[in-house]
C-alpha cells in the first residue's frame, strides 16, 4: 500500500479521485483553494475554476443530474454565495454523487468570519460528514459521494483550516470505475416549481430520516472506549486536540455531524459519568446533545461541559483545552510546562510584495477628496499603514454596491467622491452585476478595477481575465475595461501603477469631472511575473528625507535615522529599549533620516524612483543579485 | 519529536517543513504538519508545526513541548519561544528582516542585543557557530554595535540549547539567498537521528532539479557548520 503525506485538501482531491468524480468545480477561497489544484493533476477529472462558487455548485449540480459524479470546493464563505443552489440541490437530489468541500476558517487565518457551515447541514437539509485528519479528509470525501448517491441527497464535507493545511499520512487507493449515467428527463425532480418541490419537500425530509437511521450505526462516528469517568464528544480536528490532552478518556469521535444521530449519543453518555462536548467555535454538536437531556426541558443542572468553559471565538489548540478544561485534568497534566512570558514585540502584518502594482495605486489615492469602498483580495490590506485609504470591505463584489450605497445616501452633501476598489479575479466573481447596477440606477462613484492578471492572493490562479483554464486551454481573454464599455461606461481609462506620478494625476482629473468612470489599473503581479531588473539603490547624498518613497509601503523600502548613515543598512546606536515596541507616529520621528533599499528585497519596479523629486534613487548598473523572492522563497 | 520552524513568509519556510516530514515519513514514523497558507503569508510571520512519532494525535504543537524550534529571523525566534520545552533547543539565524511598522518608522526596532538577551536569558548561552572562512565578509554587513563576533568559545552544540547559525550569510556566499532554508536543514541535521543520505535524497526529491546541487552544497555547508564547533 502506497502511503503518502498530503495535506487535507490534496486528499480530499485524492478521495474525489478513487470515488470516481467525473467533474469538479471551484473558485479559489483560503483554506480550500489546493483541492483544485490537486485533483487538476490527476486524469478522467474535468476540473475548472468556476467564475464564482455558486457557478461552481451548479456545474457539479448540472453534472450530477447529468449521471456524473460531481464535486464543488469553496471556502466557507463561498458557501454563502453558493447557498442558493444548495438548497435546490438538496430538494432535487443526486442521482450521481453530488458532494460540496466547504472549508472553514476558525481563528480568521485569511478570512472576513469564523461561520460554522456544519449549520448549512441543518437549513439546507442535507448531511454533513467532518473529517479529522488527512487519512479521513479521504477516506470520508469517498464516502460522502457513496451517501450522497446512496441516499439520492447531496452532501457536505467540512474542512477546517487545521485539517485542510495540515498535512498526514494517506494510504493511497484505486479508482473507482463510476461511468457516467447519462441524462433522463425528470422534470418533477429537476424543475423547481411550486407544485413539484411542495411533493419534493416531503421526500427530502424522508431521505433525510433514512441517513439519519444509517448514521446510527455507520462506521463514520467510533466510540473509543477508555475511563469511564470521562465521555468526550468531538469531531474534526478537536479530536485530535482532545485525544492529545485526554489520552486515557471515553470518546465518541463523530465523522457524521448531521442528521444527528441521537441514539448513539444516547447510548455513549450512558457509559460514562461526565459527558464533555469539545467543538471548534459554535455549540452544533453540544446544542444537540443537550436537546436529549431531560434539564433542557426541566431547568436542572446538567452534567453536560461544552461552551460553558470552551471559547466561541478562535480556534481550539492542546493548550486551550488544557486551561479551559483543568477541572477534568489531573494536577500533574494541568499544565505541561511553566508558563513563559510571551515578548511585547512589534507585530509583523502581512504587507503587499515589492513591486506590487497595488501599492503605485494606493500611493496614488492617498490624501485625495475620496472615500473607498473595497472588496477582497490582497489589496485590502491598502487598509493598513501605511497606505490606509481603504475604508470598508465587506464581502466579494461588495465594492462596488455599497459605494453605490453610499453615492445614494450622501449624495452632494459631501464633498469626497466615492470610489470603489476591486481586484480583476473578485470583479468578475461579483462585481460586474454591482457595476450595471450603477448605471441602471445612475450614482456617480468611480470604479477601480486593480487588474493584476491573476488571483493573487490565493496562489495565482487562472480567471476569465487570463483566458486560461485550470485545464490549461487557452481561450478568449475578457477585459473588463470591455465589460465597463458594454455596462454603459463612457469614461474607461486604462493606467500603469509603476508610472505612480501618472496614474495619481489621471486619479484625479476623474475625480474633478462630475460623471461615473471605471479606471483599470493594470500590471501583472509582481510574484507571478518575476521581474529580472538590476535592484535600485538611495544616493544618501541626494536623498533630503522627504519620506515621499517610503509611503508606498514597500517593504524593501526603509526609514533609517541619518546618525550613522554610511548607505548600507545601519543601527543608530542609542540605550536599548525597555520597552521595544514603544510606539512612535511619524511626527516624532526625528526628521533627520534617509531613505534605504535592501537591495535582496528590491525587484526594481521603479515606482519608488518614479517619486523621487531629488533624483536621489537609480537602478544599480549591475546585473539582478541573487534574492529570496519576497515571499515563496527557498530554494523550490 | 516536535520541531516548530519560524520566520517570515518568503524565506521558505515550508519547503524546509516538507523535507523533515518526508524524512519522518520515509523513517516509518507517523508524521503531522501543520501550516497556514493565504494571507498570512503576504510577509508576514509565518510558523510550520511538525510532529513525528510512532502515532501523532493533534498536528499542532503545544506551547512548552516544541523539542527543537528552528528560526529563520532573530525577531521571530523570540516571538515563538514560549513553544520551547524548557529543556528544548533553539536553533537560529541572526538574519533580520523588519516589518513594515519598523521599516516605515512607526514602531521602535528592537535591538540585536536586546533580542540576544532575551533568547539567552530564556534559553541559555549560545553554541556559536563559526563562519567559516571569510569572516570579515560577514562581519561588514553587521551592524555596528551588533553581535560579538563569531565565536565557538561559549559552548558546542552537544551542550548548549542555544544555537546560532548564520545560514543567511552563508547562502548569500553561495550566490543565492534562497538557499538560506537548507542551510538551516544542514543545522538541524546534526541534531536529528536521521541518516545523512536520507537529506540528499529528499532534498533530490523535493527541490526543483535545476538547484538540487545548489541545494545539496548549502545543505553540506550547514551542516559543517553546525558539527565543527
Amino acid at each position: 500500500m502506497t502511503k503518502k503525506l498530503l495535506s487535507g485538501d490534496e486528499a480530499v482531491a485524492q478521495g474525489a479521485w478513487e470515488a470516481g468524480c467525473h467533474v469538479a468545480a471551484a473558485y479559489p477561497g483560503t483554506p480550500s483553494t489546493e483541492v483544485l489544484e490537486a485533483l487538476s493533476t490527476y486524469k478522467d477529472v474535468y476540473c475548472e475554476w468556476s467564475t464564482n462558487e455558486k457557478v461552481a455548485l451548479e456545474v457539479a449540480l448540472g453534472a450530477s443530474i447529468s449521471g456524473a459524479r460531481a464535486m464543488a470546493a469553496m471556502k466557507h464563505v463561498g458557501l454563502n454565495v453558493a447557498a442558493d443552489p444548495l438548497f435546490s440541490a438538496a430538494y432535487i437530489g443526486a442521482r450521481a454523487g453530488l458532494v460540496i468541500v466547504t472549508a472553514d476558517d476558525p481563528g480568521l487565518h485569511s478570512s472576513q468570519n469564523e461561520q460554522d457551515n456544519r449549520f448549512y447541514g441543518l437549513m439546507a437539509k442535507v448531511p454533513v460528514i467532518c473529517p479529522s485528519d488527512s487519512q479521513e479528509a479521504k477516506d470520508f470525501t469517498r464516502r460522502a459521494f457513496d451517501v450522497s448517491e446512496e441516499f439520492d441527497i447531496p452532501v457536505i464535507l467540512r474542512l477546517t483550516t487545521r485539517s485542510a493545511h495540515s498535512s498526514s499520512v494517506v494510504e493511497l487507493g484505486e479508482r473507482q470505475a463510476r461511468p457516467v449515467k447519462g441524462y433522463e428527463k425528470q422534470a418533477t425532480r429537476n424543475v423547481c416549481l411550486p407544485a413539484f418541490f411542495k411533493v419534493r419537500h416531503v421526500d427530502l425530509e424522508q431521505r433525510l430520516d433514512r441517513v439519519r437511521a444509517w448514521n446510527e450505526g455507520c462506521d463514520l462516528n467510533r466510540i473509543e472506549t477508555g475511563s469511564r469517568q470521562l465521555g468526550i464528544i468531538s469531531d474534526g480536528v478537536a479530536y485530535q486536540y482532545a485525544r492529545e490532552v485526554f489520552p486515557d478518556a471515553s470518546f465518541l469521535k463523530l465523522g457524521m455531524v448531521w442528521p444527528f444521530p441521537q441514539e448513539l449519543v444516547r447510548r455513549f453518555a450512558g457509559t460514562v459519568d461526565e459527558l464533555v462536548v469539545i467543538e471548534e467555535v459554535d455549540l452544533f454538536i453540544e446544542t444537540q446533545v443537550r436537546a436529549l437531556h431531560p434539564s433542557s426541558v426541566t431547568g436542572h443542572p446538567s452534567p453536560i461541559t461544552g461552551k460553558d468553559k470552551l471559547p466561541r471565538t478562535d480556534e481550539l489548540s492542546p493548550r486551550v483545552l488544557r486551561s479551559s478544561l483543568s477541572s477534568f485534568l489531573t494536577p500533574q497534566s494541568s499544565l505541561l510546562s511553566p508558563q513563559s512570558s510571551v515578548f511585547n514585540l512589534p507585530n509583523r502584518p502581512p504587507a503587499l510584495c515589492p513591486g506590487c502594482p497595488h501599492t503605485g495605486l494606493y500611493w496614488a489615492l492617498q490624501k485625495q477628496k475620496l472615500i473607498v469602498s473595497g472588496d477582497i483580495g490582497c489589496y485590502t490590506l491598502g487598509a493598513l499603514p501605511p497606505h490606509a485609504v481603504m475604508e470598508t470591505c465587506v464581502d466579494m463584489g461588495a465594492s462596488i454596491t455599497v459605494a453605490h450605497g453610499m453615492d445614494k445616501a450622501l449624495g452632494e452633501s459631501e464633498p469626497r467622491r466615492r470610489v470603489a476598489l476591486i481586484g480583476d479575479s473578485t470583479f468578475f466573481h461579483s462585481g460586474i452585476t454591482g457595476l450595471i447596477n450603477t448605471v441602471y440606477n445612475q450614482s456617480n462613484i468611480i470604479t477601480i478595477i486593480s487588474d493584476n492578471r491573476t488571483t493573487g492572493m490565493t496562489g495565482h490562479q487562472n480567471h476569465p481575465g487570463t483566458g486560461q483554464t485550470l485545464m490549461g486551454k487557452v481561450g478568449h481573454v475578457i477585459k473588463p475595461e470591455e465589460i465597463a464599455k458594454a455596462c454603459g461606461i463612457k469614461n474607461v481609462v486604462v493606467v500603469d501603477p509603476y508610472k505612480v506620478k501618472e496614474t495619481r494625476k489621471t486619479v484625479r482629473e476623474l475625480l474633478s469631472k462630475d460623471e461615473p468612470a471605471v479606471i483599470i489599473n493594470r500590471r501583472a503581479c509582481a510574484l507571478h511575473v518575476r521581474l529580472q531588473n538590476p535592484p535600485y539603490k538611495v544616493d544618501p547624498d541626494k536623498c533630503n528625507g522627504c519620506k515621499t518613497c517610503i509611503t508606498l509601503g514597500c517593504p524593501a523600502l526603509s526609514w533609517e535615522r541619518v546618525q550613522g548613515f554610511t548607505g548600507s543598512r545601519v543601527q543608530a546606536s542609542e540605550p536599548e529599549p525597555q520597552n521595544p515596541r514603544t510606539p512612535e507616529p511619524h511626527s516624532s520621528v526625528p526628521s533627520r533620516g534617509k531613505a534605504l533599499i535592501t537591495e535582496t528585497l528590491c525587484v526594481g519596479c521603479g515606482m519608488c524612483a518614479d517619486l523621487c523629486a531629488q533624483e536621489a534613487i537609480s537602478q544599480s548598473p549591475s546585473s539582478p543579485a541573487p534574492r529570496p523572492s519576497p515571499r515563496t522563497g527557498g530554494a523550490r | 519529536m516536535n520541531i516548530l520552524v519560524c520566520g517570515v513568509g518568503g524565506q521558505g519556510v515550508i519547503l524546509f517543513s516538507n523535507i523533515i516530514s518526508d524524512l519522518a515519513l520515509t523513517a516509518g514514523l507517523d508524521v503531522k504538519k501543520s501550516e497556514v497558507h493565504g494571507m498570512a503569508q503576504r510577509g508576514g510571520s509565518v510558523t510550520s508545526h511538525i510532529r513525528y512519532a510512532p502515532k501523532v494525535y493533534s498536528p499542532l504543537i503545544e506551547e512548552g513541548t516544541a523539542d527543537i524550534i528552528v528560526a529563520f529571523e532573530m525577531m521571530e525566534a523570540l516571538r515563538y519561544i514560549h513553544f520551547l520545552n524548557p529543556k528544548g533547543r533553539l536553533i537560529y539565524d541572526t538574519h533580520r528582516i523588519d516589518p513594515l511598522p519598523v521599516s516605515i518608522g512607526a514602531v521602535e526596532r528592537p535591538t540585536d542585543e536586546w533580542l540576544q538577551e532575551q533568547l539567552t536569558t530564556r534559553v541559555g548561552k549560545p553554541a556559536t557557530v563559526p563562519e567559516n572562512g571569510d569572516r570579515t565578509a560577514a562581519n561588514s554587513m553587521s551592524r555596528p554595535g551588533g553581535l560579538p563576533p563569531f565565536s565557538a568559545s561559549a559552548g558546542t552544540p552537544a551542550t548548549s540549547h542555544l544555537v546560532r547559525v548564520p545560514a543567511f550569510q552563508m547562502a548569500l556566499r553561495l550566490g543565492n539567498a534562497r538557499v538560506q532554508n537548507t542551510v538551516m536543514l544542514g543545522a538541524i541535521s546534526c541534531f536529528l537521528e536521521f541518516p545523512e543520505d536520507a537529506y540528499h535524497q529528499a532534498i533530490s526529491r523535493l527541490v526543483k532539479p535545476k538547484v538540487v546541487d545548489l541545494n545539496l552544497k548549502a545543505f553540506s555547508e550547514g551542516r559543517t557548520l553546525c558539527s565543527k564547533t
